[in-house]
């Protein structure tokens, strides 16, 4: 965090100073870790291991948080009696299907009940037909001893009691004693009078598994009671400007903004089944249909209507994975004509940068919009594979366009940072030259298209035509108005366009125009909400008027739990928000995360519907039932409780189970994507490991070019530890090359004590460490990491796993005919090695482009 | 100063002089530190910003004079960063003014081996035919199974994660719109 976001790390010093215990886990030795109070190194790829040994310290030693467990999460529900652990199937959950090779989640219900699963996991499974979900939440069956064998919290404490500090040891190479240390310091932190905080960069989500990882920092979390209280939570500390406002307002395939789903083409086949499909009848994702007819009216205006169903139909409908990889894999075969990158550089910052190039030589036309041509602009110049003479620049057939991009100085607009909350940007100067912004180059195209379509009558058409397309245009440049945009975003009424104060004024008859629901309110007042100044200084410790975070300014999500269940803050020093009884609402420092007259002691009737299901004591809104889920009964594609399973290319067979990844994952089985052995691969021994440095950025297209960056940190380089500096004969400031069985890099060589050796399973293992900033272009040069890294993801989000793989080191310098995957493997070699799978597991249906997934059916046709 | 200034100006008489003795106060100044002031005083206008390379979001002011950027700093009021920016914050001056920036559009024409400029109407022009060509092309109304699929898998987006929100708005209503579905972000990544 020291490194990638320092000024977010001044606050954890400020914590430090008031009498914060700071705990870093990382596989590194950083600028975060030498402030620390306990650094502990651990092997790459094997978090689960350890954060599943703290859910089995908390339990064992019954140090979680009674009273919070029992009435906010969903400890005491009774799960089927079919469901079966991994402790029973050697490293599966009950319900495998072989023949379709992913998981019938329906093992892994309530007893008598299906829910939905909350906000960023309803586009994954809700295309199954499940229309009565959540109707029935008063009938559940609880265990509130928490007895029951098949009790949720019995089925965490079984899953994990293997999760041993000895496990510990063994999987992470972390000493016993240091482990129970960061058991001891988090537990002590954390109850009534104390809470402690998770911060995570988003390399911990770059795993086959993930989601997964998350999930278990929210089960120990939870059980400590450190949701929705302050200080608490688990913080993804985000890279990127506005990543958080791109996925809220998401440029991702299957979703449209405010986290609805994108139409599947074999259930949501018109209004009725796409509203009956993704409405809950129960918790706030009741409230479905007025965003998405808002949506719709934002988008169709007048063309939208109720007989026509608001323009559904204009919708395009997905069939099954769509994501990056996925789509890369596609261009490679040739599929796809044209590609739009957008202040985005594929050629370094995605995974095998062979196979993504490959896909860029397999288009008719290229779009880049950046500050310069970036690798992924000129990928049919200079690039390895052109070089070494693979692939000749006068054979590649590409179309490419490059347009330099306005910078953030020369545009209004609003960024929405990791915590978030939307901040505005004013506009300082004119884009020099024919600099534009991406709002200029979206608008004009859309222009030209409705142009291109004007006079066309063809049904398909007719979604560009009648799309709402008039924003005020500014200067002599011509650029929309952003402030319309946010206001379209933040919503208004139809008839006299006021703008809505929030999410709870929308309806669904069509009154109201909303572009992103979660976002409503953000142009309340017809002001820019996000554009507020007010200095720190003069207003509270929350700063509720220094910009807006989505949802209604909300700073700190879920917070009815900082309350206990009779709505008293747990202890003086953590209030937050509380039940007024005297008002009868609910008040605080922040705006209330809940509906703010429900009392306390309300208890829904069997009758009650909607919103109205919530209880008092019910937190966790968005959820159908409104507890936080500890146990996930249908969430996840790949099992409803975290389990550590092995990366793709591991140096250990998987210490806990016979499954030795995760059985859903994501694997592309092409040429251009070869695969290591699953463990004990002896032609690449060492385990790597991508990172970030403070001085650059991602794919380096903001700071390669940028000179005072450069000086900083001038040159790639790769780190290694005095031991496996001796053992392979590497020089500090001399040159090694590291490559994979997919493409080779040279860098100089760091040898530095930051570098951990770990003693596991009888062996000595050693890390490569690469930072991933460089390639051949601009002003700093070098080989860039994703070279070495292959295709493969976590299945829930389709995230790659570039943060533990397996690779080779040797001293000196590449050849100059380096070799790239372009074509297929570095070296032939037979691949004969241990199995990744379990035999049921081993035979998935293969998907098209050479994807194998566990999930292609449940969104694929039915 | 009197006649004999100069001697009185010598450092170690000033400072004895003065009473400065660690020589850090009055007597390290001359007429000339003494008038300096921070650039950014003649800054035409300042410009509230925000970092655009993480997601902590720490603000910026933007130091704007004769319609150039004269400086980029912290902003003190932010409760986010309180003034403070990191080496890539404070390189943001560089990043936004610096010689890298390309001002004009470049062309690659299929099996080229250089670049071209093209004006950029024109470019946009022969962007927009291409959408429309592919999206003509690759047009997918149904299923083979009857369900509606309304798309095109010819066309394809990836974008960063640094573009704002009101930019992202537009590009996934105008793709969507088109039926384009494999629009990604860096935020899978
Ligand atoms: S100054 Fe540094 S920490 Fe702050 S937003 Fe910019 S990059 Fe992130």
């Amino acid at each position: 965090m020291a490194e990638c976001h320092p000024v977010g790390f001044r606050w954890v010093m400020e914590a430090k100073r008031r009498g914060a215990t700071i705990i870093h886990v990382d596989p590194r030795f950083t600028r975060t870790s030498a402030v620390a109070d306990i650094h502990v190194p651990i092997r790459p790829g094997s978090d689960i291991a350890f954060l599943g040994a703290l859910v089995n310290y908390i339990i064992s030693n019954d140090l979680w948080f009674k009273e919070y467990v029992v009435n906010y999460t969903n400890a005491a529900a009774l799960v089927s009696e079919d469901y079966k652990d991994t402790e029973d199937l050697d490293g599966l959950f009950s319900g495998w299907d072989h023949e379709k090779g992913q998981y019938d989640p329906s093992s892994w219900q309530y007893r008598g009940l299906d829910v939905t699963p909350a906000a960023g996991h309803r586009e994954m499974f809700s295309g199954e037909p499940r229309a009565e979900r959540g109707a029935i939440v008063s009938a559940e069956q609880h265990d509130y001893t928490l007895t029951d064998p098949l009790c949720v919290f019995q089925i965490i404490k079984r899953h994990y009691s293997r999760y041993t500090p000895e496990m510990v040891e063994e999987a992470c190479g972390v000493p016993r004693e240091l482990f129970e240390k960061v058991a001891r310091a988090l537990c002590e932190n954390s109850g009534p009078e104390r809470t402690g905080a998770f911060c995570y960069a988003v390399g911990w989500t770059q795993h086959s598994v993930g989601v997964q990882y998350i999930r278990t920092a929210a089960i120990v979390q939870l059980l400590l009671g450190n949701i929705g209280r302050p200080g608490g939570g688990i913080m993804a500390l985000r890279g990127h400007a506005s990543i958080q406002g791109s996925t809220d307002i998401p440029t991702l395939y299957n979703m449209l903004p405010g986290y609805l789903p994108m139409p599947k083409a074999s259930y949501d086949t018109d209004l009725q089944k796409y509203i009956e499909y993704n409405e809950s009848a129960s918790g706030w994702w009741s409230e479905f249909p007025k965003y998405m007819v808002s949506l719709l009216k934002a988008w169709y205006g007048p063309a939208a209507t109720l007989q026509n169903d608001w323009c559904y139909d204009y919708l395009p409908h997905i069939t099954g994975d769509h994501s990056h990889m996925v789509t890369v894999a596609a261009m490679a075969d040739a599929l796809i004509q044209g590609y739009f990158v957008m202040g985005e550089n594929p050629a370094v910052g995605s995974m095998n940068c062979a196979l993504q190039r490959k896909g860029l030589r397999n288009l008719k036309w290229l779009v880049v919009r950046d500050f310069a041509p970036t690798e992924t602009a000129e990928f049919w110049h200079n690039a390895p594979e052109v070089v070494s003479g693979q692939v000749r620049t006068e054979d590649i057939g590409t179309e490419v366009f490059f347009f330099p991009c306005a910078a953030h100085t020369e545009k209004d607009g609003s960024f929405t940072n990791t915590q978030r909350l939307l901040q505005w940007h004013h506009k300082a100067v004119e884009p020099p030259g024919d600099c534009r912004s991406e709002l200029h180059f979206a608008w004009h195209l859309g222009r030209r298209l409705k142009e291109l379509y004007r006079a066309s009558s063809a049904p398909k058409d007719r979604a560009i035509r009648d799309l709402t397309w008039d924003y005020r245009s500014i200067g002599a440049i011509e650029e929309p108005d952003a402030e319309e945009v946010l206001a379209e975003i933040g919503g208004y009424t139809l008839g006299d366009k006021k703008s809505l104060s929030g999410y709870k004024e929308l309806k669904n008859d069509g009154g109201t125009v909303c572009g992103c629901w979660i976002y409503c309110g953000c142009y309340k007042d017809g002001t820019n909400q996000a554009a507020r100044r007010k200095p720190a200084s003069e207003q509270s410790w929350v700063a509720p008027e220094w910009g807006w975070a989505w949802p209604a300014n909300r700073r700190l999500l879920y917070n009815r739990a900082s309350a206990d269940p009779q709505g008293r803050p747990w202890s003086e020093r953590k209030k937050y928000v509380w039940w007024d009884a005297g008002e009868k609402k609910w008040t605080g420092v922040d705006n209330p995360d809940f509906i703010v007259d429900r009392s306390p002691d309300y208890r829904p009737g069997p009758e009650a519907k909607g919103i109205d299901t919530l209880s008092g004591i019910d937190p966790f809104i968005m959820q159908a039932e409104g507890k936080a889920w500890l146990y996930d009964p249908n969430g996840l594609l790949d099992g409803p409780l975290p389990t550590h399973y092995e990366p793709e290319e591991s140096v250990l067979k998987n210490p806990l189970y016979g499954q030795q990844c995760n059985p859903a994952r994501m694997e592309w089985i092409r040429k251009e994507n070869p695969y290591h052995k699953a463990w004990g691969d002896t032609d690449y021994p060492f385990i790597a490991t991508t990172y970030r440095l403070t001085e650059h950025h991602t794919a380096g297209g903001m700071t390669r070019w940028v000179p005072w960056l450069c000086e900083l940190q001038p040159e790639m380089f790769v780190e290694v530890s005095p031991e496996l500096a001796a053992l392979r004969g590497l020089e500090n400031g001399g040159w090694a090359t590291v490559s994979t069985v997919r493409g080779e890099i040279e860098a100089r060589v760091l040898v530095t004590e930051r570098m951990h050796s770990f003693v596991q399973q009888g062996r000595t293992l050693h890390t490569v460490g690469i930072p991933y900033h460089w390639s051949w272009i601009g002003r700093s040069t070098g080989d860039a990491a994703n070279e070495l890294t292959a295709f493969v993801a976590d299945p829930n989000v389709s995230i790659e796993e570039s943060k533990a793989f397996s690779v080779q080191i040797v001293a000196g310098r590449r050849s100059r005919k380096r070799r790239a995957a372009a074509s297929g493997p570095l070296v032939d070699r037979e691949v004969e090695g241990p199995e990744r799978d379990q035999p049921e597991v081993r035979e998935k249906p293969a998907g098209k482009h050479g994807l194998h997934a566990g999930k292609t059916e449940l969104t694929e046709e039915a | 100063m009197a006649k004999n200034g100069w001697a009185l100006r010598w450092p170690a008489l000033k400072q004895l002089s003065t009473g400065d003795l660690a020589g850090l106060g009055e007597s390290a100044m001359t007429e000339r530190t003494r008038t300096l002031r921070p650039r950014v005083v003649e800054a035409d206008k300042v410009v509230d910003s925000v970092c655009p390379f993480c997601g902590v979001g720490c603000g910026q002011k933007v130091y704007v004079k004769d319609g150039r950027i004269m400086d980029i700093e912290g902003d003190y009021d932010s409760p986010i960063s309180q003034g403070c920016l990191c080496p890539k914050g404070s390189a943001t001056m560089q990043l936004v003014t610096g010689t890298h920036r390309t001002m004009s559009v470049l062309y690659r024409r299929p099996y080229g081996r250089k670049w071209e400029k093209i004006p950029l109407d024109k470019a946009m022009d022969m962007v927009a035919e291409r959408v429309k060509k592919a999206r003509d092309e690759t047009w997918e109304e149904q299923h083979e199974k009857g369900h509606p699929l309304r798309r095109t898998l010819g066309i394809a987006h990836l974008g960063g994660a640094t573009l704002d929100n009101e930019e992202n708005y537009l590009i996934k209503k105008l793709f969507t719109a088109l039926g384009i579905v494999q629009v990604e972000n860096q935020a899978r990544i």
